[in-house]
């Protein structure tokens, strides 16, 4: 039985939830307010904001990319924050979740981190190299702060599924398949099963990320999880439009970024 | 009694732990219980030793360099010859200890990160001798470097994957290792070539490297009757330093670990990461690391392909920070002139790795007196650095 609706009450349903990862920067503060913006349009119920890292060990080649146009664009931790109140200001009501790596967030300090993601209204945090043994500390003051600590399972998870299971937030991130994440062409039964036996564990939103690249894919998800989380796909719309953008075509490249998205979830 | 560290969280002090995907926990686990069962087990650690007697060629010598002692005029100067070892360096101790750990566990693929390639030559040598697929991530910029070694890896049947991303260094070799790892970790073994990475191979590896100073202390024992004053080894991962300094934690003997200061500490040329760096995670490892004011981690620099990583294992972190161990940084010039006066003076050409632990320990030498001693680990030979050397030597010979 899935009752909460988290993200401080602004997560308004708990099934078929669409929740798009763009990196904070790629290409510019700017287009990630617009980009956003058509995600919002064409669905999303939560928006993930990666935060750009010069070393991401989950990431494969297409969010590297992102990644590093965003740091060559000047992104930071402290600026990604501070992009969500401009967010806010275009008209992104959506809940934001901030996806960064843990280095970044120790050399700011835990308590000015947290004082960060409060004074900017962000409502949700997502770590994803601060597995469940290393996170105490975060989780604990995520839970003061009100902000929601997304936890991942991975289908190896095994004995541990229960346990984070048992405290995950806002929603449960499954991931999909063994590796980083990245397009893939198939969606195996193994994992369909995994879905279903971290969902008997999850009073929270199951959410499947990681190989989501198409239509298909996010059509099988949804019968069986309650979301689908899409992070290199959107980065390659995203890419496909670099040119677009650099002759300064940016309503061309909203359009076809809305197209894509649209093609990908509809 | 020796240190307890790491603790059950696989952390030493404030530095250690695992932060890792989710995906590779489960790995880890697998591992940590699979080593702590074979370390325990009586025949995995007496063939482990046959095969560093009978395929590695140890114990290495305890050579006393006289002609050297004698000309910088103060302690006595003893050399650890981890030169002599199979494949030319320490890096064999550990490869050969994870590769039977590999093998006890049904894994039959293993894959490596290489900065200098000594790693990669060591981990290419145990997959032949031990049949087991091998792929080592090397980055472009080292593989330029140290085309040599390329070679022997891939004539040892090696697979050398050529690493883009960053500056092409041991940093993104590893990186990539990883994300590798991630994908394959149901039959892949991740051999690690420094006391570096998730809990727990800080410990694995400094384990396996330990025979460095357990020898160390039996021969000079042998030689000397009592311990060396002081013991000096290069530190870029750290992982011959850990193995010489490990049985010696305890003791009074002075411990010297040898950073790499490139161009200088006050330069942004270096891999002097304790003298310079900062705590943060790097590789799965709450550590000290060269990195930006906003968290992103810096390209290091040094002259050898061995020291040009930006962090350090976590217990040469910890070791730091209370003060157990004193770490110095060395320039690339003066590596190079230790260096050339090993080689005229005893006839031994290290890796330009080790001659940052000669350096160091010449300074200090002409200032002690004749009846203290010292133990150096020469962690590798040079030949591997050949190409480097003779841009700066060749002149003058």
């Amino acid at each position: 039985m899935l009752t909460k609706t988290p993200f401080q009450g602004k997560l308004t349903k708990t099934k078929n939830l669409f929740i798009p990862f763009i990196v904070a920067g790629d290409p510019t503060p700017e287009y990630t307010i617009q980009f956003a913006l058509r995600l919002q349009a064409e669905g999303a119920d939560v928006l993930e904001l990666g935060v750009p890292y010069s070393d991401p060990l989950a990431d494969g080649p297409t969010i590297q990319r992102a990644a590093k146009r965003a740091l060559n664009a000047g992104m930071s931790l402290r600026k990604a924050i501070e992009l969500v109140p401009e967010l806010r200001k275009h008209g992104v009501e959506i809940p934001i979740v901030i996806f960064t790596y843990y280095n970044p967030v120790l050399q700011i300090g835990h308590d000015e981190f947290f004082k960060l993601l409060d004074n900017n209204g962000v409502e949700g945090l997502l770590i994803p190299d601060l597995p469940y043994e290393e996170s105490e500390e975060i989780r604990e003051q995520s839970e003061q702060a009100d902000i929601e600590f997304i936890s991942l399972v991975a289908p190896n998870s095994d004995q541990r599924i229960k346990q984070i299971a048992e405290h995950a937030k806002g929603f449960l991130y499954c991931v999909s398949a063994l590796g980083v994440t990245g397009e893939r062409k198939e969606m195996s039964e193994e994992t369909l099963s995994f879905i279903e036996k971290v969902k008997e564990h999850s009073s929270v939103p199951v959410a499947v990320g990681f190989g989501i690249s198409t239509n298909e894919h996010v059509k099988l998800v949804r019968e069986h999880a309650d979301g689908v989380i899409v992070g290199s796909k959107i980065i390659r719309l995203i890419e496909d439009e670099l040119n677009h953008i650099e002759n300064g075509e940016g309503d061309k490249a909203l359009g076809n970024f809305s197209e894509g998205v649209n093609s990908l979830v509809q | 009694m020796l240190q307890v560290f790491p603790d059950f969280k696989g952390r030493y002090g404030d530095f250690g732990g695992k932060y890792v995907p989710e995906t590779l926990m489960g790995p880890l686990q697998e591992l940590e219980e699979s080593l702590d069962e074979a370390m325990s087990d009586p025949d995995f650690l007496k063939e482990y030793h046959h095969v560093l007697k009978e395929y590695a060629g140890r114990p290495t010598s305890l050579s006393y360099a006289d002609k050297l002692s004698g000309h910088l005029g103060g302690a006595k100067i003893y050399l650890k010859r981890e030169d002599l070892n199979h494949t030319g360096a320490h890096k064999l101790n550990n490869a050969i200890g994870q590769a039977l750990l590999a093998k006890r566990m049904g894994k039959e693929k293993i894959i490596a990160e290489t900065g200098a390639g000594q790693h990669g030559v060591a981990s290419a040598t145990v997959a032949a001798k031990f049949g087991l697929k091998c792929k080592v991530f090397m980055g472009e910029e080292d593989i330029r470097r140290q085309e040599l070694n390329v070679f022997r890896m891939k004539l040892l049947g090696a697979d050398v994957v050529s690493v883009s991303s960053g500056n092409g260094t041991l940093k993104d070799a590893t990186n990539e290792a990883i994300r590798y790892w991630v994908a394959n970790c149901e039959d892949h073994f991740y051999l690690i070539g420094s006391v570096v990475g998730p809990h727990p191979y800080p410990r694995m590896v400094r384990d396996f490297q330990r025979v460095i100073g357990d020898e160390s202390r039996k021969q000079f024992l042998e030689v000397e009757n009592e311990l060396p004053d002081r013991i000096y080894a290069c530190v870029g991962g750290g992982s011959n330093a850990m193995g010489i300094f490990y049985p010696f934690l305890d003791d009074a003997s002075e411990l010297v670990g040898v950073e790499a200061a490139g161009k200088g500490i006050d330069t942004p040329e270096h891999a002097a990461t304790l003298s310079k760096g900062t705590p943060g995670v790097i590789h799965g490892s709450m550590t000290y690391l060269m990195q930006d004011e906003n968290g992103q981690i810096t390209e290091p620099y040094s002259i050898s392909a061995g020291l040009d990583y930006p962090g350090i294992g976590p217990e040469h972190a910890h070791l730091f920070k209370t003060k157990k161990v004193r770490y110095e940084a060395i320039t690339d010039e003066e590596a190079l002139g230790a260096l050339k006066l090993l080689t005229e003076k005893e006839g031994i050409i290290p890796a330009i790795e080790s001659a940052h632990a000669l350096a160091q320990a010449f300074k200090e030498a002409g200032n002690m007196s004749a009846d203290q001693t010292i133990l150096i680990n020469l962690s590798g030979r040079g030949d591997k650095d050949m190409a480097t050397l003779m841009e700066h030597f060749q002149e003058e010979v």
